[in-house]
């Protein structure tokens, strides 16, 4: 600090608090410059408009889905599948709720508010799913097949990560008791008409 | 002052002498920065150093993040550059940063070394300084050189087509050289990615560690000022130059005022004018590289056109290039050349000012007549002999000219 001192010894009339005022007015616009002139290089990282239009909302024709059948699409890289579940499906998805860990869904995050019911989708029997593991991101096999499997000895169908061997059933809801705690996504979705549904856009706009 | 010491300062002491103790912060800031003493009349034409540091880290960052989306691909290149310009968020901000820094960056530098000149600042003990700086400004041109042949527009194709084809000129093995060089048997895809990575990795390495070595070499020595005076000739009792000041807070805060009215001049240009009349981006570089047609004019970026102009000079291949060479290797003798016992122009007489009064005008001509195609070949070569005349007869003028008495502390 010596130095500072001789030469205040100099100026005996130095303004401490204008020189504060000074300080402090330089410091705070400067931060402000920083951080503006930081924006678009932040901003420069976030998807591109050629990455969003890519990312647009995908239209998928179901007429031609059997009783059973799933289609699998991608919306923004991710696996979509839309299934048709039969009857037997939708009728004893109410049973498996005490083998469930959210079977009422009540974790909001994992499906719009028009998918959050027992069977999890707009029209009963078609299920639109973001098929990625909510583990670690595995797209988990389809077994829609009920019996005996070797990691569930009352299987009734459903989706089997083999990633980490976590369970969901044919709604998309997880088991208990293995690795994934949530259940399969519902990604935002509407129906055209009876045979187009559109991935990426609901009733309330694009996502 | 004295306040109670709170839990949060002797926590910062105690990291500060943490680290100390193994690491010599705390002596490289006194050395480089609190007790780095400066002379004390330093004018207008010293905020060129630090500008140029300002404008190399606006380089590397606005380049750090047009790597992240630009493609060294000879069949993507110019359309990843379009891309950036319109797709990806504020990357024409970004791109037009960095293309406006390019030029920029030969503005500060020029007028960096105008004032080296001008006052004398590669005379001993400074050799070493101005060594570092002449090849600082070496490595740029290729670094600057290089960045424009990525775009992959059609000047950046027949500007590359014509700097490589420059070393055909070589006796012998110029063909073999100029085939080394592209990777091809023309500028090809090849070219474009051995570019960038000098472009991107090697050169910026060795520009860092340039400047690096530059200001340990200056403060070494310490600084040279207008008056050509030596500070560390006069000392106080305690060992400070007594017309020396300490760099920070005084130089710190001068320079940030500075940088913050360059960067008021490089914001106008960047925002609203970042083709610069095509001087910074030309028209030609916004069609996609053709090799089958030569754009009607390819003249050089504006900060190459003087040896550009020397070129078009000599009516011989190989004695162009020497000289266009020559042109710039000669400034590596220029503390050798000058024999004057004054550093600053302030102390010589109208021998030195006149000699880099015209030096000046025959840079800036040339400069003009390189960018022009309808130059008259004698303006070409009257210009490129005074530009030599400079150097060579440097030794002459310096060691006859008599010179004003200096005075013995700085003038303000």
């Amino acid at each position: 600090m010596s130095e500072t001192e001789a030469l205040d010894s100099e100026q005996p009339s130095a303004d401490l608090s204008r020189r504060r005022l000074l300080l402090g007015t330089t410091g705070v616009v400067g931060a402000v410059g920083v951080a503006a002139a930081a924006w678009p290089f932040l901003a420069s990282l976030r998807p591109s408009a050629r990455a969003r239009i890519i990312g647009a909302p995908v239209e998928v024709f179901i007429g031609n889905l059997e009783p059973g059948q799933m289609a699998r699409v991608q919306w923004r890289g991710q696996t979509i599948g839309i299934m048709r579940r039969t009857e037997r499906m939708l009728a004893q998805l109410p049973d498996l709720n005490p083998r469930l860990r959210d079977p009422e869904s009540a974790v909001a995050d994992q499906q719009p508010a028009y998918a959050r019911n027992v069977h999890r989708s707009i029209r009963p029997e078609i299920l639109v799913l973001n098929v990625h593991c909510t583990h670690l991101g595995c797209v988990p096999q389809v077994i829609p097949e009920v019996g005996p499997q070797p990691f569930d000895a009352d299987w009734r169908g459903g989706f089997f990560c083999p990633c980490h061997r976590s369970t969901f059933d044919l709604a998309g809801r997880v088991f208990s008791g293995v690795p994934a705690v949530r259940n399969l996504l519902v990604p935002p979705h509407s129906f055209i008409d009876d045979d187009h549904v559109i991935i990426g856009v609901d009733y309330e706009g694009a996502s | 002052m004295a306040k109670p010491a709170s839990t949060l300062t002797k926590g910062v002491d105690a990291l500060n002498n943490w680290v100390n103790d193994r690491a010599a912060v705390g002596e490289f800031y006194k050395k480089h920065l609190s007790e780095y003493y400066a002379p004390k009349n330093f004018n207008l034409w010293y905020f060129f150093g630090s500008l140029s540091l300002l404008v190399l880290v606006n380089q590397i960052l606005t380049g750090i993040f047009l790597t992240m989306h630009y493609k060294p691909d000879a069949e993507l290149a110019f359309a990843s550059v379009e891309f950036i310009m319109r797709d990806v968020e504020w990357g024409w901000l970004i791109r037009y940063m960095h293309s406006t820094g390019a030029s920029l960056f030969f503005v500060v530098v020029y007028l960096h070394m105008f004032r080296a000149l001008m006052y004398g600042s590669y005379q001993k003990p400074r050799e070493l300084v101005w060594i570092l700086g002449v090849t600082i400004y070496l490595v740029l041109m290729a670094e600057s050189f290089m960045g424009y042949v990525l775009p992959w527009g059609q000047m950046s194709y027949w500007g590359a087509q014509v700097i490589i084809s420059l070393f055909g000129a070589v006796p012998y093995v110029g063909e073999a050289l100029v085939e080394w060089i592209r990777g091809d048997f023309f500028v090809a895809d090849a070219t474009l990615n051995r570019f960038f990575a000098l472009h991107v990795v090697a050169l910026p390495l060795v520009l860092v560690g340039l400047v690096v070595l530059h200001l340990a070499a200056l403060h070494e020595v310490g600084s040279n000022n207008p008056d050509g005076v030596e500070i560390k000739a006069r000392k106080d009792e305690s060992g400070r130059p007594l017309d020396g000041i300490p760099f920070h807070p005084y130089y710190t805060v001068k320079d940030i005022f500075g940088a913050a009215f360059f960067l008021l001049i490089a914001a106008f240009i960047i925002f609203f004018w970042p083709e610069f009349g095509g001087y910074f981006l030309k028209p030609d570089n916004f069609v996609e590289a053709n090799p089958l047609v030569t754009p009607d004019h390819i003249p050089p970026v504006w900060y190459f056109t003087p040896f550009y102009a020397i070129l078009q000079a000599v009516p011989d291949k190989l004695m162009g290039v020497i000289l266009m060479g020559a042109a710039v290797m000669i400034l590596y003798l220029v503390p050798w050349l000058d024999r004057s016992p004054v550093k600053s122009i302030r102390y010589r007489s109208w021998m030195s000012k006149l000699a880099l009064g015209l030096f000046v005008v025959a840079f800036v001509r040339l400069g003009m007549l390189g960018l022009s195609q309808e130059s008259s070949t004698f303006e070409l070569r009257l210009w490129t002999f005074v530009y030599f005349a400079f150097f060579i007869l440097m030794p002459i003028w310096t060691s006859i000219e008599k010179t004003k008495p200096v005075p013995e502390r700085v003038t303000s």
